[in-house]
């Protein structure tokens, strides 16, 4: 009877749920921390259906070409009759692409980042910042718009004779588009940098310019080079500017004033037909892929040695 | 080299020095100007070619043959569509897996290895995912060409935008709330769900927002699952008139969206088209940079509300 009394107060003054027992609450506690790994292994599972996917497909590639023509044949006609599978006017097209991108993004970015950083005030810098993260989210297919009925007209009038569809156009393109990520990644790691490095070299006399250049850019070095990798993986991997800008032509060549297809135009250009499902050229859009994610690897690996060579530690 | 510099040099050389920073000053200020005056000039431009095409008759047209009749209204639909799909299925998993790594997992090689998935996939090229999606969802599936498979994409491919963003907000909680609410003997999931979660609302929200802009402008992953770019049908409708009023025939139907219908009217040689493609484009852009505004709006709001 008492003990009745004793819980009817309790659950009066504690509230329903905290009458529930504990025992329950551990339980549901447990099964609640269950669905939210299952949610955090959602992550995992990605990357490894992205690689299964990848290797299953290529692997029946690979089974009808062998891995020498892949890497050596210098035609990439797939969807021909004489079809020729060489990987390598794809390769080259998306380097040419990148590289006019990064001449664009790496200077200007890091330009901003100094600006931003060294020598903007503070309500410039927080006013300034997500204007310029715009630019980063105008829709690629938009920019695609922009760089062949806007810039290539433009540079046909500087350059005679420049086709309709030119790489160079594309890289312009898709190098103002990564500025804003070289800057904002660039920028923190100058920020990083702590204030007594630049008062101790504002002490010896040096002008902001200097200090900047001199201990802010250097002491950050390691951000700055992980802001640029993240712009290299960004042009290797963009799709919708060079396919409408560049021509989906494959073509062996390093001159940006060609036109020429890169990797992800080819994958582009064959999901666009209707190729029948365990086709070669079906196949052959994932081996494309798979030399595509390898870049991007390279590139990683190579800035992961960079950054951790060039690590400051204050 | 002189040891020793007059006073004279001194000053000119200061001068000099200090003129160097001045033009660096110049240099940014340009360059950061001719940035933004690009994006506006690219805006006015779509505006300007695709001006005439703007009207209600655009928005409620089915694309055509012909270019002055052609509209979007598949097009906005699809994308509607898929974004709905997209945001169900980001929202609860990518918070789920933020709240998971940042109040629950211990701290070993396991919850190492997700969050180094979670890093590398906001590097992997789009395209990827499209063509990870064209395996899994099209064919190992069987989901088809359709709205379901775009959205599962698109909510992959924002996920790790959605779990930095979630992270971030769980994270600016400070553990003094935490503290408390475990003191009066709340479990770990309901010192989240009562206290921590709530706070984080506008961070949450801002992540997700900034993540479907992303997702509303992703074309490359959709063409590869096999969007179709001439559509003159619409989905069957979510709701029916008839028990039990929903139904999720949609689903399964193919479709076509804003960028697949962008995409394909400027790679048309005719002008009236490439007309279409700058009036579409700059409805999209439009939404997409609304967007944005909307997230920095709302993060700007919440920064302000509270102070712990």
């Amino acid at each position: 009877m008492s003990a009745t009394t004793t819980s009817a107060t309790r659950s009066v003054a504690l509230g329903k749920g905290a009458f529930a027992s504990l025992g329950y609450r551990k339980v549901r506690d447990r099964l609640v921390e269950l669905v939210l790994l299952a949610c955090g292994l959602v992550a995992v599972f990605t990357t490894l259906a992205i690689v299964v996917i990848l290797f299953y497909e290529s692997a029946s590639f690979f089974e009808h070409v062998s891995l020498r023509e892949f890497a050596t044949d210098t035609m990439w006609t797939p969807l021909f009759a004489d079809a020729r599978y060489g990987i390598l006017p794809l390769v080259s097209g998306t380097l040419t692409v990148t590289f006019v991108a990064l001449l664009v993004a790496i200077p200007l970015g890091t330009i901003i980042a100094i600006y931003l950083s060294e020598f903007a005030g503070h309500r410039t810098r927080e006013s300034v910042k997500p204007v310029l993260e715009l630019l980063g989210a105008v829709p690629t297919v938009v920019y695609g718009y922009f760089a062949l009925l806007m810039v290539t007209p433009f540079l046909q009038k500087l350059i005679p004779g420049l086709p309709g569809f030119n790489m160079l156009s594309a890289g312009l393109v898709i190098g103002l588009m990564i500025v804003p990520y070289v800057a904002s990644v660039s920028e923190d790691a100058m920020r990083a940098v702590p204030r007594y490095m630049r008062e101790g070299s504002y002490a010896m006399g040096a002008t902001k310019l200097q200090t900047a250049l001199r201990v802010v850019v250097p002491g950050a070095f390691s951000g700055i080079a992980a802001a640029y990798i993240l712009g290299i993986s960004r042009a290797i991997g963009e799709t919708m500017v060079v396919a409408i800008a560049a021509g989906m032509q494959p073509t062996l060549t390093f001159d940006p004033t060609e036109p020429a297809a890169t990797i992800t135009a080819y994958i582009v250009q064959v999901s666009l037909g209707d190729l029948p499902h365990d086709s070669i050229g079906y196949q052959s859009i994932f081996a494309a892929g798979l030399v595509l994610m390898l870049m991007t690897l390279v590139f990683n690996v190579i800035g992961f040695f960079l950054t951790r060579k060039f690590r400051e530690a204050y | 080299m002189a040891a020793v510099m007059t006073l004279e040099e001194l000053r000119a050389g200061l001068a000099w020095r200090k003129n160097l920073d001045k033009v660096f000053v110049v240099l940014g200020l340009v360059i950061l100007l001719t940035c933004l005056g690009l994006l506006a000039l690219l805006f006015l431009d779509l505006v300007r070619d695709g001006g005439p095409r703007f009207g209600w008759d655009f928005l409620t047209n089915f694309p055509s043959r012909k270019a002055e009749r052609a509209g979007i209204l598949s097009a906005w639909v699809g994308t509607s569509m898929i974004m709905f799909v997209t945001m169900l299925v980001a929202l609860p998993v990518g918070v789920a897996a933020a709240i998971y790594l940042e109040e629950y997992a211990p701290k070993n090689w396991f919850t190492g290895i997700i969050e180094i998935n979670v890093t590398n996939l906001a590097g992997v090229p789009s395209i990827v995912y499209g063509l990870l999606a064209l395996g899994l969802f099209v064919y190992t599936f069987g989901l088809g060409q359709s709205v379901l498979s775009a959205g599962l994409t698109l909510a992959l491919l924002i996920l790790p935008i959605v779990i930095v963003a979630t992270r971030e907000a769980l994270r600016a909680v400070p553990k003094a709330i935490r503290e408390a609410a475990y003191g009066l003997g709340a479990t770990r999931w309901e010192v989240t769900k009562d206290h921590v979660l709530p706070y984080s609302t506008g961070g949450i929200l801002t992540g997700l927002i900034l993540g479907l802009s992303r997702a509303i402008g992703e074309t490359a992953p959709i063409i590869t699952i096999g969007a179709l770019s001439f559509i003159a049908f619409l989905p069957p409708s979510p709701v029916g008139p008839e028990f039990p009023f929903l139904n999720f025939e949609w689903l399964r139907s193919e479709f076509t969206a804003m960028p697949i219908q962008i995409f394909n009217w400027v790679s048309r040689p005719d002008q009236a088209f490439q007309a279409n493609a700058a009036a579409a484009a700059a409805i999209l852009l439009a939404m997409t940079l609304s967007m944005n505004a909307i997230a920095i709006w709302i993060r700007y709001r919440f920064r302000k509300k509270i102070n712990w």
